[in-house]
């Protein structure tokens, strides 16, 4: 009897606790999503999933007719990120480093504004950028016009070597303000003594951002820079939202999200195919994956992380 | 002299260079806000013009409110944001008191399990969970909705409240635990009201995303009873792309109650942001 009572007992509050959150978290999120992965090695025939092995991967990389539009979205894909690196980040860090500066004024009220298109959806972005360049409203056309450029218009989101540029314009007007908050933080908890200490020897202005400044928010440029890849892997509501699940014109700004999208559900063209959008998933997944490993393992290792 | 010269000038140039992109980001908003209450010929004729006594018109507004249900809309993603941050907040404050309270085996591990959410999109497992959802004869129903919002929420809550809920005082808790409080007792009546800062932040971080998602509830719920605003305007515009009036006026619609809700949060939003909660 005096044993029982020594032992521990078991502590049913932890589980009570812990229960909700990883039943639903587990069972809505975890298994649907290996679900997914394992879906990918089976085929329909007559209504039975058959085990198939890496055939639907064979597929998906390599039969003409799935291939040529996998390879295209993938292309498409990893330009939507590029330009989200090349002008998203960098401007969201110009703007950053402008709003952080001491005595500047009205500070909060220019970092309020540009956060308001993070806050709208997709479908609002993309309806709103359509009519905006739209060549019957005529409002883009009008404005080039008014600084003499009008020879520069084009009907952008209807021609395929400009519309996923385009969109992946409209993309980083949408997201620039997440960025700029998150590179604004970091500024802003760098220490005077610091930039103090650059100022004596002489650091100022524009060398004290580049040589002091810049190194210390690298780990904040790498946390975008993951938060962008994932995102812009798994981005779809824009694309869909402004061109429609044929991602037009001629799929030139088809992504991996609506292509998978199209093969699940089908569309005017073809059947829905439930195995072949799991397979296109698993893709997503592993290209995710080997971005968020090389993330954590090769990029985040070798940043220094200072401790103020 | 000079320095101060030199000052003036780098002061205007950063201000000219963020009115040029505050312009920017306000054009659009700002353009669609305007148009929606003029006359069609208006629109085409002056589309930068605000609104005159002649051509003030509330057409597209009278057009959308007799086609769309967009009351209902509004309601349903009113319910599903409401509902999924509600149990975000809930299910995620206790798994991170756990997190943060005990120690137990497998701790750290349990932490890392429930933080590969964070990185990994719950749209990877869609198929699975539409699969789901129809053997469950959850589908067109708010229900999917919510539990996979709240699923997909319960990654980054628990990482944050978690760091929040380390901070408590050890000494508040056991002082509770001398008093004789339950464990339940210390969760909810000394610790909740503590975190209360993290826990508006987790809210606000989670509320965007569901309340703008316009993929599962195209895949999971796109009945007509079950449409949230985000999907509604979305078929609504398809629909009557050649009337601008209607889509210039459910394109403000469905802009104006995120705005206000921004207005009301957006400080709670960037402090959110910017207090170290994403490091």
């Amino acid at each position: 009897m005096q044993d029982v009572k020594a032992k521990p007992r078991f502590k049913w509050h932890i589980v009570v606790f812990l229960a909700p959150a990883v039943l639903i978290y587990t069972a809505i999120m975890i298994i649907p999503i290996f679900n997914t992965l394992g879906m990918s090695f089976f085929t329909d025939v007559d209504n039975r999933q058959v085990f198939v092995g890496w055939q639907n991967f064979n597929t998906l990389f390599g039969d003409e007719r799935w291939a040529d539009h996998f390879w295209n979205a993938l292309k498409n894909n990893s330009w939507f990120f590029m330009i989200h690196m090349l002008v998203q980040n960098p401007v969201g860090i110009l703007l950053a480093a402008i709003l952080s500066s001491p005595k500047l004024r009205f500070a909060a009220a220019y970092r309020t504004v540009i956060i308001i298109p993070a806050i709208l959806s997709f479908v609002i972005v993309g309806f709103a950028w359509k009519l905006i360049l739209s060549p019957l409203w005529g409002i883009a056309p009008w404005l080039l016009d008014s600084v003499g450029l009008k020879s520069l218009f084009a009907p952008w989101l209807g021609l395929e070597e400009y519309a996923l540029t385009t969109l992946s314009l409209i993309s980083v007007w949408q997201f620039i303000g997440i960025p700029m908050l998150l590179i604004y933080a970091a500024l802003l908890s760098i220490p005077e003594e610091v930039l103090e200490a650059g100022e004596c020897d002489g650091l100022t202005g524009f060398s004290a951002f580049w040589k002091i400044k810049l190194p210390l928010i690298l780990p904040s440029i790498g946390i975008i820079s993951i938060l962008t890849f994932v995102g812009n892997f798994n981005a779809f509501d824009l694309i869909y939202a402004a061109q429609g699940a044929l991602a037009g014109p001629h799929y030139a700004t088809d992504i991996l999200g609506t292509f998978m999208y199209r093969t699940f559900f089908g569309n005017q063209l073809q059947l829905g195919d439930i195995n072949m959008g799991a397979t296109i998933a698993s893709a997503m997944f592993a290209i995710i994956l080997v971005g968020v490993c090389l993330y954590l393992f090769a990029i985040q290792r070798r940043l220094r992380r200072y401790q103020f | 002299m000079n320095k101060a010269r030199r000052n003036i000038w780098h002061s205007v140039a950063a201000h000219g260079i963020l009115l040029t992109y505050t312009l920017l980001a306000l054009f659009p908003v700002f353009v669609i806000l305007i148009n929606s209450f003029k006359t069609r010929k208006a629109i085409f004729r002056h589309p930068l013009q605000l609104p005159g006594p002649d051509t003030f018109s509330t057409i597209g507004y009278e057009t959308v409110l007799k086609q769309g249900d967009f009351f209902l809309y509004f309601q349903n993603s009113l319910i599903v944001t409401v509902v999924s941050l509600f149990f975000v907040l809930l299910f995620g404050a206790m798994a991170a008191f756990a997190l943060a309270e005990y120690r137990f085996k497998g701790n750290a591990l349990l932490g890392l399990f429930l933080a590969l959410g964070i990185m990994i999109p719950i749209r990877i497992g869609t198929v699975a969970i539409l699969k789901m959802m129809v053997a469950s004869g959850l589908v067109n129903t708010l229900t999917a909705l919510i539990l996979v919002y709240t699923a997909q929420g319960l990654p980054l809550a628990v990482f944050i409240l978690t760091e929040f809920m380390k901070q408590v005082s050890e000494d508040l808790k056991n002082a509770g635990r001398i008093d004789g409080l339950s464990e339940y007792a210390i969760f909810f009546r000394l610790v909740l009201p503590l975190v209360r800062p993290a826990m508006a932040t987790v809210a606000v971080f989670n509320m965007i995303p569901i309340w703008n998602d316009l993929w599962f509830p195209l895949i999971l719920a796109p009945s007509e009873a079950t449409k949230t605003l985000t999907l509604g305007s979305q078929v609504f515009i398809g629909q009557f792309v050649t009337n601008w009036n209607a889509v210039l006026a459910a394109l403000s619609m469905a802009i104006i109650p995120v705005l206000v809700l921004y207005v009301i949060f957006s400080r709670q939003l960037i402090r959110g942001i910017t207090s170290g909660a994403v490091k």
